[in-house]
């Protein structure tokens, strides 16, 4: 009997909950560490990148309105479906990066326990960040952290799911929205996790995934207006200084490039990271 | 004698002993600037107040040395407690010098001195007060076990409230362990000095504060050097903007208060009397010179002549001028520059389309003066609109719908504050859920305590002052709103345990 002909998957990229070609038309081809062909991705353009902040930016409202439960539900119920994709990711992860089947089965689990932690940190930010605040008069008086609205994510570049989970997992607990530039290398993981998201009801537009060179997209990221913070945690081989200049302009809020197998740990400062405290104060007095 | 007249009522200038000439302070006792010496006036009259030393960049190089040695010789191996308490003597300082630093401040910024007696000052020992009892309790702040200071700050503040913002810049850094570099203001730099004899007074050791005076240019030296960790400004965005850039790529942590535009939401269910007096504290406070201020009036089309006309009877009642006056409302504008601007956004304004009326106030000859003014008509497209005059001058714009007047509000790159007066709780609530601003009074407006945070979104800048979240301004792995590292290793074992 002759072995099955595959049916190899086309990559493409994941902007407002769609799956559209680059605009451009460009691909660049991943392969194995061998140098054996795996897959054409997409090679995104300028003009992607500022539709997916476009996407995100209207996604904004719906998702940082939706109840803290809501969202906390939502980001668990992806790490449901990747744990039930998971053979599918470590086979990915596999032929990406050559590890074994083991190393690459500890990863996708990192992940999904990344997403699962995160997940239930949705309805109990707020009370960590937030304070009820002892005025010195008669007036009720309150702060809370609120989404800082669009983020533009430079994903880890060493690494193919769990860089990326744990860089744009956090700025979603609280609402903001995502455009993140996967790993130039390892592109293919990102677009199986679009897939992932896609079918999790995460609202379309809350995270867009862009593959593709970060240093061609970056800097379209860090000066466009709408962007309102950049993470660069995995910018540290571009020009990232410049980067960080451009954001500048606006007064964008950056993080800046982390390396090591720590990059993008978990924590609390990476979720307070892409929050604004709001304090809001109403007198006692008026009866 | 009509019942708007009074006879004058100065505050004493007596309890004032000025020296003629002020050095630069620096490890704990004044020494002269190598920069030129400017002189500083009184806006009111124009009058010479004292002469200044102009720090250079040597200046600010020693000044820099001074902090990095008080942090590793003294300061950062000194107890919480002991920090705390020196906090705790400054405050009581404050309140024993208060009505002399009252005076000070009206006479070198041309602020109200009921102002400056009622608000500022009493703040500024608050926030000391505040502060001070953060210092042996950092880890309970909610940033971990044990957090660290940064090491030495650069802080530049203001005219506007210049030793408020240097209440809310110096009280917190030194009460998570920092020692500080300060520029105060070109224009109002006699408080800052006025404060440095307070902390001889209160024995600080030397190098824990200094503070440099000058313009720009030693600002620019200041916050562009290497031995900095911290960088907390307030002023302009314009500066904010150059601030950020000049730190890209260090690990210097940043703190930025900027401008703002603020919009004052009034629903036709707001409490009318309570809200004709928040509009006017909302931007004729202080000359309207606040960052926060409520610049931009967004009232509901139904009640829009009525709060007008109101907003017309009250203003006529306001006294314009000598801010040692204990019954001045409206004092000096703070410079010759910041009035030439507020004059050609104005006339921008008439120009738009937009209608000025002015109250009809007697000017004084001299001095720096600018009469509280509303512009009907205006467009959210209008420059009056749009951006930050800083004088006492409302921009009315009105609205239909909330749905509106949120998109209004929104209208604008900044996001420090906002007001909402109605008397319904749940609409409150909802408005200020979808309000992109820092600080959103409700019924209320131009509040300010040193346990609430302070700071705003987008372009207003990042970071902020005030509260539990204040400190974290000044400590490692806490953000900012900036940069900030972020804590590896222990939330990662909390991940596969």
């Amino acid at each position: 009997m002759s072995k099955r002909l595959t049916v190899p998957k086309t990559y493409k990229l994941y902007i407002g909950g769609a799956f559209p070609r680059s605009e451009s038309g460009r691909t660049y081809e991943v392969a194995t560490p061998k140098g054996d062909f795996l897959a054409n991705a997409a090679l995104a353009s300028r003009k992607d990148a500022r539709d997916a902040v476009v996407a995100a930016r209207g996604a904004v409202k719906g998702w940082s309105g939706a109840t803290a439960y809501n969202r906390g539900q939502v980001l668990y119920r992806v790490a449901e479906i990747l744990e039930g994709r998971r053979a599918q990711f470590v086979d990915e992860i596999v032929q990406q990066t050559g590890v074994s089947a083991a190393v690459a089965g500890a990863e996708v689990d990192e992940s999904i326990d990344r997403w699962v932690w995160y997940a239930g940190w949705c309805d109990k930010f707020g009370q960590v960040a937030g304070n009820g605040n002892p005025v010195a008069g008669p007036y009720f008086n309150i702060s809370v952290p609120e989404p800082t609205g669009v983020v533009g994510v430079i994903a880890p570049q060493d690494t193919a799911l769990v860089g990326l989970v744990s860089a744009i997992a956090p700025a979603l607990v609280t609402g903001n929205s995502v455009v993140v530039v996967a790993s130039q290398r390892y592109p293919l993981s990102a677009i199986s996790l679009a897939e992932v998201i896609a079918t999790s009801d995460v609202p379309g537009g809350v995270v867009n995934v862009l593959t593709g060179s970060p240093a061609e997209i970056a800097p379209w990221l860090a000066s466009h207006p709408d962007v309102h913070a950049l993470d660069l945690v995995g910018a540290g081989e571009l020009d990232w200084i410049d980067l960080q200049i451009a954001a500048a302009e606006t007064l964008t809020r950056v993080l800046p490039p982390e390396s090591g197998t720590d990059a993008a740990a978990p924590s609390l400062a990476r979720i307070t990271a892409f929050t604004e405290t709001k304090t809001v104060w109403h007198p006692k007095s008026l009866v | 004698m009509s019942f708007l007249e009074y006879a004058p009522a100065p505050e004493s200038r007596a309890i004032l002993n000025l020296r003629d000439e002020y050095g630069l302070f620096i490890d704990g006792d004044f020494r002269p600037g190598t920069g030129e010496t400017f002189a500083t006036i009184s806006p009111a009259d124009e009058k010479h107040i004292a002469t200044i030393a102009s720090a250079s960049e040597a200046d600010v190089d020693a000044a820099v040395a001074a902090a990095r040695r008080a942090y590793d010789k003294t300061w950062s191996k000194m107890s919480g407690r002991d920090r705390g308490k020196y906090l705790f003597r400054i405050a009581r300082l404050v309140q024993e010098r208060a009505r002399e630093l009252a005076v000070a401040e009206s006479l070198d910024n041309g602020k109200p001195i009921k102002e400056s007696r009622d608000v500022d000052v009493p703040l500024v020992a608050a926030w000391f007060f505040y502060y001070a009892g953060w210092a042996d309790k950092l880890d309970y702040a909610g940033l971990g076990a044990d957090p660290k200071a940064l090491g030495v700050a650069g802080q530049v503040i203001p005219w506007n409230f210049p030793l408020l913002m240097l209440a809310w810049k110096i009280a917190p850094a030194l009460a998570a362990g920092n020692t500080v570099v300060l520029k105060p203001a070109e224009t109002t730099p006699l408080t800052a000095l006025l404060f440095a004899e307070i902390l001889q007074q209160a024995d600080l050791p030397p190098g824990v504060v200094n503070i440099v005076t000058g313009a720009g240019a030693t600002g620019a030296a200041l916050v562009r050097h290497p031995d900095i960790d911290k960088v907390a400004f307030t002023g302009s965005t314009a500066v904010g903007r150059e601030i950020a850039k000049a730190v890209a790529g260090t690990d210097k942590k940043v703190t930025l208060e900027l401008g703002g535009k603020a919009a004052n939401i009034i629903f036709e269910d707001a409490p009318i009397e309570q809200a004709i007096d928040g509009i006017v504290t909302g931007i004729f406070f202080n000359q309207g010179q606040v960052c926060c201020a409520g610049s931009r009036l967004v009232v509901q089309e139904s009640i829009h002549d009525e709060v007008v006309d109101r907003l017309k009877a009250r203003l006529s009642t306001l006294r314009l001028g000598d801010p040692l006056d204990k019954n001045t409302d409206i004092g000096a504008i703070n410079s010759l520059e910041q009035l030439n601007r507020v004059r050609e956004l104005s006339r921008i304004g008439d120009e738009e389309g937009a209608e000025r009326w002015t109250a009809d106030c007697v000017i004084p000859d001299k001095g720096f003066w600018f009469a509280p003014t509303i512009f009907t008509n205006v467009q959210s497209s209008h420059r009056i609109a749009r951006d930050e005059i800083f004088g006492p001058v409302l921009s009315v714009l009105t609205f239909r719908t909330p749905d509106e007047a949120i998109a209004k509000a929104n209208n604008t790159p900044y996001g420090l504050s906002a007001g909402v007066w109605s008397e319904k709780g749940s609409r409150i609530l909802a408005v200020a859920d979808r309000l992109r601003a820092g600080v959103v009074w409700a019924n209320t407006f131009n509040r300010f305590d040193p346990s609430s945070p302070f700071g705003g979104y987008k372009e207003s800048g990042y970071g902020r002052e005030g509260g539990r979240h204040g400190l974290a301004a000044y400590l490692k792995g806490a953000p900012a709103g900036g940069a900030a590292r972020v804590e590896a290793g222990r939330a990662k074992k909390e991940v596969s345990a």
